[in-house]
Order: structure tokens, then sequence, then C-alpha cells
């Protein structure tokens, strides 16, 4: 277990360094999910830099914004609004959908 | 309500098998219902709070909390799977009845229930928080007719009830053989979820290499899919894994295998000197 917690903390540590560098010169990209809409239908991102997708979820029904291309999914109780920091994209079309309403998809382009 | 149904069923899938899996490989062992429900009530403890302090999760490490948490609980459930599997491959016998000392290997059959308790909790606490806010939220909306909380509830029933399947059909092997069985679907739960645990270092961008997928066989089976996502919980399946996914799945069977064959080796080794 010491040797877990010493490597979480290490974990931690390197993220918290790397992250101040990378603080405030992020695009940030919004999105608002509500209650199976994902608004835009088209999200249009960055492709090969760093960007925050900020996910708001404005209906009265929890959400869960997901890609099973980029591997990333967020869920999100009613009212609340969360983010998805992507490293790299390589430029292209990958579909989103909202995991608790299967009828809502989006496409996310980066370009 | 079929939908909710689906949802809250497909949430507890992994979960559900895990448990399975954790009951089965440690029958025999004194005091694991114990270990386990402490597993499962830590496990739904710790879902409830992630989903209360989702946001504050999120935020921390520039965005990166979230994975980094995931990273560290899949992690820390691997090193567990490792454990239990070395230990058994040197106490399953006994354990299985041909050895008559069982008295030493029951007694520290604590630990490995222990372990395998963290592993349950784990599995909980990384599926649940998501279901706690689904579920909360069809509660807490008043939008919904009990309908839909019927069909939510019917999918966590159906899940728990695909645990007792999982644990009845690995029971109903010969005891000579079911620590065997639950020793190799633990291998490829550990690689599966070493694997995961490396996807989400990646996405925190904590590994920058090999973050490329391999190959996509999202059109023959989808990840997506029922069985996809079973295969996914069981053997750690992927659409699209990528370079890191694959050493570090492969790099999980290599270790635990040769952690397994020393452990037995010794052991003979010991009995043959002894005798």
């Amino acid at each position: 277990m010491q040797h877990v917690r010493g490597l979480v903390l290490a974990c931690a540590v390197m993220a918290a360094d790397t992250g101040a560098a990378w603080a405030n010169d992020m695009p940030v990209i919004k999105v608002e999910m509500k209650d199976g809409v994902i608004i835009p239908e088209i999200i249009e991102v960055p492709a090969n830099t760093r960007f925050k997708l900020e996910i708001t979820n404005t209906g009265t029904s929890p959400v869960e914004f997901e890609s099973m291309e980029l591997k990333r999914e967020k869920a999100l109780a009613a009212g609340s609004t969360s983010a998805i920091v992507f490293r790299t994209l390589d430029p292209g079309t990958y579909d989103v959908f909202d995991d608790f309403h299967p009828e809502a998809k989006a496409k996310l382009v980066a370009k | 309500m079929i939908g909710a149904f689906v949802i809250a069923f497909r949430e507890v899938i992994e979960a559900g098998l895990i448990i399975g899996i954790v009951l089965a490989a440690t029958r025999g062992i004194a005091g694991r219902g114990r270990w386990i429900g402490l597993g499962v009530v830590g496990g739904l403890a710790g879902a409830c709070l992630v989903a209360l302090f989702a946001e504050a999760i999120s935020d921390a490490f520039e965005g990166a909390g979230q994975d980094i948490l995931n990273a560290a609980v899949l992690g820390t459930a691997v090193l567990m799977l490792i454990w239990h599997n070395t230990w058994m491959s040197r106490h399953g016998r006994e354990l299985a009845g041909e050895l008559k000392a069982a008295g030493d290997s029951v007694r520290r059959g604590e630990t490995t229930s222990a372990a395998l308790a963290f592993v349950v909790g784990a599995a909980i606490l990384r599926e649940g928080a998501e279901l706690v806010l689904f579920l909360y939220g069809l509660v807490a909306s008043g939008t919904s007719g009990p309908d839909l909380q019927i069909g939510a509830l019917a999918g966590v029933g159906a899940g728990v009830l695909m645990s007792a399947v999982s644990y009845f059909g690995l029971a109903a092997i010969p005891t000579r053989y079911v620590f065997s069985v639950t020793s190799a679907l633990i291998i490829f739960l550990a690689a599966g979820l070493a694997a995961q645990a490396a996807q989400f270092l990646t996405n925190a961008g904590l590994i920058t290499v090999l973050d490329r997928p391999l190959w996509n066989t999202a059109n023959v089976l989808s990840e997506g899919s029922m069985v996809g996502r079973v295969l996914h919980a069981l053997v750690g399946y992927t659409d699209r894994p990528t370079g890191l996914q694959v050493i570090v799945y492969l790099g999980t069977i290599l270790v635990m295998v040769a952690l397994m064959q020393w452990s037995s080796a010794d052991k003979r080794r010991r009995t043959l000197r002894t005798a």
C-alpha cells in the first residue's frame, strides 16, 4: 500500500506541476446537453493542440457525454458543468453521444 | 422504461461480473463473505462520494482529476489481483481440499479476501458513480414517471442477477478445477483493468507515448454493444486499443503467469524439503 500511495502522490505532483504550466492558455469549447439534445450538433475543436471541452447539463435529467473513438466519458447531474481536457487530437470527425439518452448524437470535428 | 433498464443494466455489468468471479475465487476461505460485503458497501459509499464531488474531482489537476483517480483505483485493483493469483497458486490446492493442511491457509486467506474486497469496492466505485448520478437524477428531477424508476431499478436487479449467475456458473465447476478457472479469469480481468488504467493515464496527459490506436475492430464488434461491454468487463476487450494498452495488457499477463509459476514452484520445493 505504501508503494501505491507513493506512486499516486508522484503522479499527482507531476500532474500538478505540468498542470500549472498549461493553465490559462487553453482554448475552451462549450457544449450544452439538454435532456437528449447535444448543442451544437457539430462541435468544432482545434486539432493537434490542447483544449478544454466545457460541458454544461442545462436539462432536468442526468447526462453522460461519451465517445468510444475518443475513449472519453463524463457523467453530469442536472444543472452541473464539467470539463474534459484533450491533450492532442488528430484532425478528423469523431462520433459523440449521450449514454443516458441514446438518441442524442453529435459529431466532434477537429481541424 | 426499456431505455432506463438498459442504461442501468449497462452500468452494473462490469461490477456484477467482477463480483461473481471474486466470490467464486474465494470459495472455501473463511470470512470471505464479510470481506466482500465490506467491499460492496465501501464501493457504494465511495460511488456516492465521487458522484457528490464529481465537479471538484473533475477540476482537480487541470481537468485530469477524474482520470488520475480512475487510474489510481484501477492500478491498485490490478496489484490486488496479482497478489491474489500469486497467493492462490500456492494455496489453491489446499483450499480445494486436496491437501489436509487448510488451517494455516484459512487464516492467511484473510489477506487475499481483503485484497479482493478492494477489487470489488473499486469496481463498484468506478461504475457506480455514474449510476448514482443517473438514478438520483431520475428521482430528483421529478419529471420522470414511476415506469422509468422501475425500469432503472430492474436494470440494477438484472445486474445483481448476472452476478449471481456468473457465481453459480463458476461454482458448478468441480472443486478440483474451479481455482484454475478463476485464476485464468482473473489474469485476463487484471490485464483488462491495467489496460484501462493505462488509457486513463494517457487521457490525463501523464503518458504521451504510444497513444495511437493500433487497430480498429469497431465494425466487427463494437465496444458499446452488449457483447462488447461484457467482453470489455471480462477480458478488457476494446475495439481501438492503443500501443500502450496492448503492451500493458500483455505485460500484465506475463508478470502474473511468471509470479504464479514462481510461487507454485517455490511451494513444491518447500514441500519436498520438509518431506
